[in-house]
């Protein structure tokens, strides 16, 4: 069997809201992220109090980061296939959301 | 050293790879264009390359060493799972559709689709080339790592399979068998990681945590006043020896074999603690704890002093849940063994000693990591700079970059994104019960910490254990693949067929690809052996900054910056690459190693991503600017898409 090159994508009307989407999102996690970085460098000690079901700080943020990437992830992923129908409406990518 | 060869585990390690091999050789028919060798034919499923993305993501240093940096430090290796998972969200949110929609093959097409510049492709290629063998060197010495205790063969030995068997797959099949491969690896390895947390949770904590742990001895002693000590309770012991520096070590006979003991002072009374010692003698003789390794003095460690819960002092509890788990240790006290090392009568030993640390202190970072008690502005830079790295370095992978070409559109490449993240985010917080269940459950070999996870699997049984070490190999056999394919595509779709100008036809590429992965795959294998012994972590560390230093700057601003020029992504590529390995091979750790002593290094800090990032991304923008032309092609998201350059040739 012959494959050809990866298909391209023609003009995605949905590109620039992609593109903002994501960078607004990027910036939220970002800035979550580097409170996380700043608490462990500045007071390493505030992470070992315990904050939820016995569970310390350190890793509920540690977790709550995780859960965070994913969940984001998933919310980012139905904005921008909800954007792509809506705008591209003459594409037909029958592929199935997640 | 202190395990033996499985003849199950051997069994199923070589079913695997016979398995793996036929999908490869089966697959190698279809694998007839260039872009079906390197990328699959862009027609992969997303969900399929969602998985095959975790895949080759969890590498050796997210199963072997992260879990045995937790095991062995506590959180503070836990930080390069939340690191290496947020790097996903630079990879989604900024990176994935933007490049699947610039690029063809790899990262190079990418970053010159808007200008056809021999500069980025010269640039390009090498970076890939760079970080794609930077980030060979742990998955081989993971793979030496890995094979002494499994097949009771030397480091050498298990490179050198690895290598091979790499060999074979990518150069006959390419990307399509890699992708299938790392889809399986993937997807096995978070079912069996899961079905080991739970047997860890399932068979609760305890002091003496089986009864095949080794149970430490303790003997009482007297000193003089200068803290010699004179006498030992148990007279079956002879004092032959103390050695003075930060610990205190004592060297006792005991039918004609000589242990070392570290001196506690526990209130008016003094107590000698059992250690480990790995003596090289002048001779050239090396004993585990006085005695030949055949014997099997040496033992494994990891235990509880102490186990609290809810405020009360237990012996043991049994099926705990997950969070309970994690609470418990909070505070409880774990009996963690600390490596020294000195000459001694001219003997070269390392002795590692017993140390209690609180759960508190294990349970938040600062054990390994020099942020809390004795920190300083440079530590914590340090510190900072890793994380900086970490975050960064994922998007400009290359052989996670090159996935984004095994699926058709960016819809796809989003869905494998989320994918993935959802899979390698589940397996993360999985690496903590792993680490902290190796810490406590007695299985921890002091000599590796890579092997960590599957020494914890062997305490329930050594199918378990063989299926684990199995998928470690597969961990290492598909990452490498990964490795080697984007370093092929380097070589001969950015170097050959762009940079040089050699337009081959398919098959000659394809040829072509197959003659360079059996070069980088014997590199691989040479380097591998070479840094033997080499901390895997650190060298991932590595492989994050020079990516995320080289590359990363580049993508971001051709993506988002319309003034960026030709000029100015070559001279950022240039810049990253020289100044993130010259800082890594001038810092602390690479004069250790050259035994110039750490802190002779004309560079304080270990990770260098705080420097060079933003040195090439202040390179990208001053360059570019200098170099502003009058007519270029300015690039833009939307219309390089329809560039005959971003179309390829």
């Amino acid at each position: 069997m012959h494959h050809e090159p990866a298909p391209e994508m023609g003009d995605d009307a949905a590109s620039a809201y992609k593109t903002r989407t994501g960078l607004i999102l990027f910036a939220i996690y970002g800035l979550i992220y580097a409170g996380f970085v700043v608490i462990n460098t500045i007071s390493p000690k505030t992470m070992g109090h315990v904050v939820f079901a016995g569970l310390n700080l350190a890793v509920v943020y540690g977790f709550g980061l995780i859960a965070l990437a994913i969940v984001m992830g998933l919310i980012y992923n139905a904005m921008c296939t909800r954007a792509e129908d809506r705008m591209n409406q003459t594409e037909g990518d029958t592929d199935n959301d997640l | 050293m202190i395990y033996e060869a499985s003849l199950i585990a051997v069994g199923l390690f070589v079913a695997f790879v016979l398995f793996v091999l036929w999908i490869s050789f089966f697959l190698a028919r279809r694998a007839t264009s260039a872009s079906s060798y390197y990328a699959a034919g862009g027609q992969i499923h997303w969900a399929v390359n969602g998985i095959a993305f975790a895949g080759d993501y969890l590498s050796a240093a997210s199963f072997l060493g992260i879990a045995g940096m937790i095991a062995f430090y506590g959180y503070d290796g836990f930080l390069y799972s939340i690191g290496f998972l947020a790097g996903w969200v630079v990879a989604l949110f900024v990176v994935a559709e933007p490049l699947k929609r610039l690029g063809k093959y790899t990262l190079s097409d990418a970053l010159d689709a808007a200008f056809n510049s021999k500069g980025i492709q010269l640039m390009a290629g090498i970076s890939a080339l760079v970080v794609s063998v930077c980030y060979l060197i742990p998955q081989m010495v993971g793979a030496g790592a890995l094979v002494t205790p499994l097949l009771g063969l030397p480091h050498y030995a298990g490179v050198m399979m690895v290598g091979v068997v790499v060999i074979l797959i990518v150069a006959t099949a390419g990307m399509a068998s890699a992708t299938y491969v790392q889809f399986m690896k993937g997807g096995l390895l978070i079912i069996f990681s899961s079905i080991l947390v739970a047997a860890v949770l399932y068979n609760g904590v305890g002091l003496r945590p089986s009864n095949s742990a080794h149970e430490l001895v303790t003997l009482e002693a007297t000193t003089a006043d200068d803290g010699t000590v004179t006498a030992v309770d148990d007279p079956q012991y002879e004092i032959v020896g103390q050695y003075e520096d930060d610990v205190s070590l004592v060297l006792l006979e005991r039918d004609g074999i000589r242990t070392w003991w570290s001196v506690e002072a526990s209130g008016d009374t003094v107590q000698l603690q059992e250690a480990l010692s790995k003596t090289t003698t002048a001779t050239g003789a090396t004993l585990y704890n006085g005695a030949p390794q055949e014997e099997g003095r040496f033992f494994q460690v990891g235990t509880f002093s102490r186990i609290v819960v809810d405020g009360e002092e237990v012996e043991s509890l049994d099926r705990v849940g997950p969070f309970q788990f994690l609470a418990v240790i909070q505070e409880s006290d774990v009996i963690r063994f600390i490596p020294t090392r000195f000459d001694y009568n001219g003997d070269s030993v390392n002795v590692w000693y017993q140390t209690v640390t609180p759960g508190e202190s294990l349970m938040r970072p600062g054990v390994r990591f020099k942020i809390d008690e004795g920190a300083t502005f440079l530590s914590r830079l340090d510190f900072i700079s890793l994380m900086l790295a970490l975050f960064l370095g994922t998007a400009a992978l290359p052989h996670i970059l090159i996935r984004y070409y095994t699926v058709p559109d960016q819809r796809s490449a989003r869905k494998s994104t989320v994918v993935a993240i959802a899979a390698i985010g589940f397996f993360y917080i999985l690496t903590l019960f792993l680490g902290m269940g190796a810490m406590v459950s007695g299985v921890l070999d002091v000599e590796s910490s890579n092997m960590s996870a599957p020494l914890l699997a062997r305490d329930f049984g050594f199918i378990l254990f063989a299926i684990i070490s199995a998928l470690a190999f597969a961990t290492v056999l598909g990452t490498v693949s990964g490795l080697i394919v984007a370093s092929c595509g380097a070589v001969v779709h950015d170097l050959v067929h762009h940079f040089m100008g050699m337009k081959l036809n398919e098959k000659v590429q394809v040829r072509a690809g197959r003659l360079v992965a059996v070069i980088v795959g014997i590199l691989a294998i040479l380097l591998g052996i070479l840094f033997q012994g080499t901390n895997v972590s650190f060298l991932v560390g590595l492989a994050f900054a020079v990516a995320a230093s080289a590359n990363l700057p580049s993508i971001m601003l051709l993506l988002f910056w319309k003034k960026t020029t030709a000029r100015g992504i070559t001279a950022s590529i240039l810049t990253g690459i020289v100044a993130s390995l010259g800082l890594i091979l001038l810092s602390p750790m690479m004069w250790d190693i050259y035994g110039l002593g750490a802190e002779n290094a004309p560079v304080p800090l270990e990770n260098p991503g705080i420097i060079s990032i933003p040195l090439s991304f202040m390179m990208l923008v001053a360059v570019s600017l200098m170099t502003q032309p009058k007519a270029e092609t300015i690039p833009n998201i939307t219309p390089v898409v329809d560039t005959p350059a971003a179309q390829g040739d």
